[in-house]
């Protein structure tokens, strides 16, 4: 999972001081495990560097938790591009995919589709995998047969996921 | 050792709630179980559906069942209240002495149409006159009581030229049902100042008079002992048919029963409780239908059947019979349909191998029946027929084949190898897998067939008996009206009367009387008497062969029969005296007559009349006669009635009422038949309508309810493109096979039984191909069972079968 | 609007039961010889779809083209006879004629479209052959495990050499096993004779041996294909 796309994309929504970023971390996505301060901050520098959030302005204190980001037109693109592009199909992916999944609720992006994409990449998946189930021997399908039911179980949950969309979209809104 | 004390152990061991209970026994059991089936009659909707379509089915063959226990009683109460209203002494020839409460009657009958109108003039001769059931006082003169209908009729525009014929008599009451055999009887009481003892008026002191019925004719007692079993057999079938209905989705519920623990028994038991329930039902459906039935047999004349709802009270004994058997039935049929099929916790399991239906038993049956009607004797002299023995045999015989008809589908069917078009495969595949239940639909129709055809053939060969080839010729005249009118002038009006009447083609009208040889003659020597007949030239050319002939001739008429020439010329000597008033001819004060047969008279020869009769004696026209000077004349005018003018016979009717209401107008016909024979006839069809009617109906219910099992095989085969003229060709075929078969069997087992019952009454077989158009009949059938199930049909052929949920 | 080389295109296909929309505006397309799953949840409409493709069911709206011909317009006999001829069905359970033996059940298509019962079995002997359950040809339906049932109803789908086979939840009925082994028949035989293949179900492992897969929800189709 990306924490940096998920601060970015959380900053789509207007500008946020680093410790408001960690608390809509934690609550949205963080679940039993809530975000450390420091790596916010790290990674808020790293977007900096990189051009992809700027600094909105500076609460008077001092502290670097005071610095309140803003995200550049860079940053919306560079979210863009991951939400759009499917996750490699493996093992526990769920939690970057729920991650995405309220990330594109938050920012008005079409989450439907964002599951779809992955659906079909997942599809494509076990079709590969088939075929080769089909050409080889029985170590090799018992092998594949092994990643497919995994996958089926991914591809279960979009499935269910892109069923409860709307639910979900109201929770993610009113929270 | 350790099997002791492990059963120590679960004995000991406190078990669940209720395990401590034995489960019940014996009747305990029973009781529990057929309870708890009535209730899963009652439950849901499959279960309703179910008991409905049983109930249905019970519910018609017990209300025919109930129609025909009633009939007796009909009968007895008809036969009470047509005794109740006729003549005490009509027929007891003693005389009568006016009094204060006598009354002049006189039957008059009349037909209209295809109806015949029974009735009678009445005129009170005192004060306190008697009176016939259902009529408050004598209708006086010009005044009609009438059946109400008969009033309906009158009232009617069809019943206009009925009216014309009643025009001298006012309506001004009607007859109560006391007086009516049947609601629809048309009937009427005429009161009429001009009714004398001459005018045919028979004096009556008292109404109610056991008349000596005519006892039935032994051949009748047989053939109505068969009809009844024929009609009946198949509607007891037909109930066995109808506990049976849905009884595969039946067992599929109970397999669910099985998986909660049920045993087999229970099962069983929980089953005939359902089908007890249905029955039970299905005798409180009947009962109403019954009823209902009842009130209609009041209001409509379906072919002359009508009864007065309170006449149709079926026997107790037989009514208690029906209502003890058809449960019993139900019960049965249950348990024995359930003796191939096992009902296990996951499922139903029809033996797959079923048990091959063994042959001999089914056989011993029909055997035994005509071996039963063989050894009965025969009919004849003055022995009572054997009732029970052709009651027995007969029900032996046809349900033998009922039960023939299952080993013989399954027989024929086996040796159908699959071959054909496709709808002809499904529907023999379909047939081999399951023949029961076709054969079981077709069994009714076997019995049904079989049985019409003995009847038929029964019928054939009495037919001759009771259908008396008469000499009529209707091709010459069509009615004979006849007046007893002593006054010869009022006879030839009366046939100028009808010259003018319309659609009549020609009248042969003559006058008749006697003549007697007078003079003085021995005491023991007959004296010789001829018949006079007096008409115009092309009349009397119509009755002898007369040759030239004009007005003032007279003719000596001979026939073919020596003895009675002899008889004539004794008589009717040319030149000589006739004395034309036969009346009391040789008692003191006899008013003499005298007439000389002109010596020129001609011997002809005579032709038939149009009633087939010939008549000799002396012809004379009416130049050579005066007529006004008879005393005793009778007036016959034969009409021949132009066929191409409608109700040509009613406007003769009508004349002849308005010339005088006492004369009789007889139609000719070319076969007289018998009355009795002909409502047997009537009833036989009747009977056999509703009988066929039934089967179809069990027919169409087996047929839908296997089409409806299986909605989602008949979506697929809609699906990859099966025709829909294939899929109704395979539901005939599947009806029209086992149709087949069973009617072979039936005209088989049915001319069988026709020959022993024919042999029996010591009459030959008239016509052995009686059973064609019975054939046909059930041909018909099949071609209405399979219409009727097309729309569904089609209907169950959609795609929406397809959809899982 | 109809891709090049499509044997069977849809547009705009509505379909409604009474006040249920089954259809509201779905498309499909397949090429010959492509397998084509058609997935979505239950009650989205799929099995619509796939009855509207067959002419078993016909659409509110929209048009079917088969092979350059309208289906839409047909009169029923002529779908009917293009359903004998050029269609192939499986389903998930309930199809087999209980009282024919499997040979007869799977030479029943062809023998609807008038072969004579000697060829026709002897062809539906060797589709069965193929299917691998030649040895329960004598057998009734009900004697039959699912599994080989399905192979049967499979084989009857193949037997008429269509061009598109449509198979309705064709492993519902079936153990994963068994399940996977009627689809590698089942596209294996396709594949040989370049039919297409029209899969609705519901399971991913039955979708995973298709060319392509269109999803339907609430009465749309989408085509998964142009989604990456």
């Amino acid at each position: 999972m990306s924490i940096g796309h998920t601060l970015l994309g959380l900053l789509e929504s207007g500008p946020r001081h680093g410790y408001d970023l960690k608390r809509a971390f934690d609550e949205k996505f963080g679940h039993d495990k809530p975000l450390h301060y420091g790596q916010v901050y790290s990674t808020m520098s790293r977007l900096l560097k990189n051009g992809l959030v700027e600094v909105d302005g500076i609460e008077a204190g001092g502290g670097p938790e005071r610095k309140r980001y803003a995200i550049t037109d860079a940053g919306v693109t560079d979210v863009q591009r991951w939400l759009a592009t499917p996750e490699k199909p493996e093992p526990y992916l769920q939690s970057t995919l729920y991650t995405k999944v309220v990330l594109a609720l938050l920012t008005g992006r079409d989450a439907a589709e964002l599951l779809d994409v992955q659906r079909a990449e997942h599809l494509r998946l076990m079709r590969i995998l088939t075929d080769r189930k089909r050409k080889g021997d029985l170590a090799d399908q018992l092998i594949c047969d092994h990643a497919l039911f995994h996958l089926e179980a991914d591809l279960r949950w979009l499935e269910l996921a892109a069923a409860r969309l709307g639910k979900l979209a109201q929770e993610v809104r009113s929270a | 050792m350790s099997l002791d004390t492990r059963a120590t152990a679960g004995a000991a061991r406190p078990g669940p709630p209720g395990a401590g209970r034995t489960a019940p026994r014996g009747v305990r059991a029973w009781a529990r179980d057929l309870a708890m089936g009535m209730r899963f009659a009652a439950g849901g909707r499959e279960g309703w559906t179910r008991t409905i379509l049983t109930a249905v089915g019970v519910g018609l063959g017990v209300a025919l069942l109930l129609g025909a226990a009633s009939v007796p009683e009909l009968m007895e109460r008809r036969e009470d209240r047509s005794v109740a209203r006729s003549a005490e002494d009509q027929f007891s020839g003693k005389k009568v002495d006016r009094s204060d409460s006598t009354v002049l009657q006189r039957d008059l009958t009349t037909d209209f149409r295809d109806m015949t109108v029974n009735g009678r003039v009445l005129r009170a001769e005192g004060s306190r006159p008697v009176l016939p059931p259902g009529l408050e006082k004598i209708p006086a003169d010009g005044e009609m009581v009438v059946s109400p209908a008969l009033r309906d009729l009158l009232d009617s525009s069809e019943g206009a030229l009925l009216k014309e014929r009643f025009g001298k008599y006012r309506v001004t009451g009607t007859i109560g049902d006391a007086g009516l055999i049947h609601p629809k009887e048309l009937y009427y009481y005429a009161g009429s100042h001009a009714l004398t003892p001459a005018k045919g008026g028979h004096r009556v002191a008292k109404f109610g008079y056991a008349q000596p019925g005519e006892p039935l004719d032994p051949l009748l007692v047989v053939l109505v002992v068969l009809a009844c079993v024929v009609l009946l057999t198949p509607v007891i079938i037909f109930i066995g048919t109808a506990v049976r209905f849905g009884g595969d989705r039946r067992d599929r519920r109970l397999a669910a029963l099985r998986l909660v623990g049920a045993d087999a028994h229970t099962v069983r038991r929980i089953a005939a409780g359902e089908s007890l329930s249905g029955a039970l039902l299905g005798l409180a459906v009947g009962a109403i239908a019954f009823l209902g039935l009842r009130e209609l047999f009041g209001m409509f004349d379906l072919t002359q059947v009508s009864a007065f709802p309170s006449d149709v009270v079926p026997l107790p004994g037989l009514a208690l019979l029906i209502l003890a058997a058809v449960p019993v039935t139900a019960v049965v049929v249950t348990l024995i349909s359930l003796r191939a099929v096992s009902i296990e916790p996951l499922g139903v399991v029809r033996s797959s191998k079923p048990r091959r239906r063994r042959l001999w038993w089914r056989l011993v049956m029909p055997l035994l029946g005509l071996g039963i009607l063989l050894a009965a004797g025969r009919v004849g002299g003055d022995m009572g027929p054997p009732v029970y023995a052709i009651g027995l045999g007969s029900t032996l015989t046809l349900v033998g084949l009922a039960a023939l008809l299952p080993w013989l589908v399954e027989a024929s069917v086996a040796r159908l190898r699959g071959g054909g078009p496709v709808p002809w495969q499904l529907a023999t595949r379909r047939l081999q897998l399951s023949s029961g239940t076709a054969a079981r639909a077709v069994g009714g129709i076997t019995v049904a067939v079989a049985g019409a055809v003995a009847l038929q053939m029964m019928f054939g060969a009495m037919h001759d008996d009771f259908n008396r080839a008469t000499d009529n010729d209707p091709g010459r005249a069509k009615l004979v009206v006849r007046a007893d009118v002593g006054d010869g002038q009022l006879a030839e009006r009366m046939i100028d009367k009808f010259r003018t009447t319309k659609g009549v083609k020609n009248v042969i009208g003559t006058v008749t009387t006697y003549a007697v040889r007078p003079g003085k003659m021995s005491a023991d020597t007959l004296r010789p008497l001829t018949e006079l007949t007096v008409a115009s030239c092309a009349n009397l050319r119509e009755l002898a062969r007369i040759g030239t002939c004009e007005d003032g001739d007279t003719f000596v008429v001979h026939t073919g029969n020596k003895r009675l020439n002899k008889w004539v010329d004794a008589s009717a000597r040319p030149g000589k005296q006739l004395d034309l008033n036969p009346v009391s001819w040789d008692e003191p004060g006899h008013r003499h007559v005298l007439w000389t047969l002109p010596a020129d008279s001609r011997t002809v020869r005579a032709r038939p009349d149009p009633g087939g009769e010939v008549h000799d004696g002396v012809y004379a026209t009416p130049g050579a006669v005066d007529l006004s000077k008879l005393v005793d004349a009778s007036t016959t005018a034969m009409v021949q009635v132009d066929p191409d003018v409608p109700d040509a016979e009613e406007y003769i009717r009508n004349t002849a009422a308005h010339v005088d209401p006492f004369l009789d107008v007889m139609t000719l016909h070319a076969v007289e038949r018998d009355k009795q024979y002909a409502t047997i006839h009537t009833g036989i069809q009747a009977g056999a309508m509703a009988t066929m009617m039934l089967i179809a109906a069990s027919m169409l219910v087996s047929m839908l309810e296997q089409l409806r099992e299986r909605k989602r095989l008949l979506a697929a085969l809609t699906a990859f493109g099966t025709r829909r003229g294939s899929m109704a060709w395979s539901v005939l075929w599947q009806t029209a096979i086992p149709v087949a078969i069973g009617l072979a069997l039936a005209v088989a087992g049915g001319l069988g039984l026709g020959y022993v019952m024919v042999r029996m009454i010591q009459k030959s077989v008239t016509d052995w191909w009686m059973f064609v158009p019975l054939t046909v009949a059930g041909g018909v059938l099949v071609a209405v069972v399979t219409l009727l199930s097309l729309p569904p049909l089609w209907r169950m052929m959609r795609p929406e079968g397809l959809r899982t949920e | 609007m109809t891709p090049a080389g499509s044997l069977l295109t849809a547009h705009g296909l509505r379909k409604a039961y009474g006040p249920t929309t089954a259809l509201d505006g779905a498309a499909f397309s397949i090429h010959p010889g492509e397998v084509v799953a058609v997935m979505g949840p239950s009650g989205s409409g799929k099995s619509t779809l796939l009855h509207c493709l067959a002419g078993i069911v016909r659409p509110d709206e929209g048009s079917i083209t088969y092979d350059g011909r309208e289906l839409t317009g047909m009169p029923d006999s002529a779908l009917s006879a293009l359903r004998r001829s050029e269609f192939g069905f499986v389903f998930q359970f309930g199809q087999l004629v209980p009282e024919l033996t499997c040979v007869e059940n799977v030479a029943l298509p062809l023998r609807l479209n008038g072969a004579r019962r000697k060829e026709a079995e002897a062809t539906a002997r060797t589709w069965m052959e193929r299917l691998e359950v030649d040895d329960v040809a004598a057998k009734r339906p009900g004697e039959v495990s699912g599994g080989q049932g399905q192979r049967v109803a499979v084989a009857r789908a193949l037997a008429t050499s269509p061009r598109v086979v449509f198979a309705d939840e064709p492993t519902g009925a079936l153990d994963s096993l068994n399940g996977e082994r009627v689809m590698e028949l089942l596209t294996d035989a396709a594949r040989s004779t370049n039919a297409a293949v029209v899969l609705v179900t519901h399971e991913t492992r039955v979708a995973a041996y298709s060319d392509r897969e269109i999803v339907v929800r609430d009465g749309r189709s989408r085509d998964m294909e142009r989604v990456i």
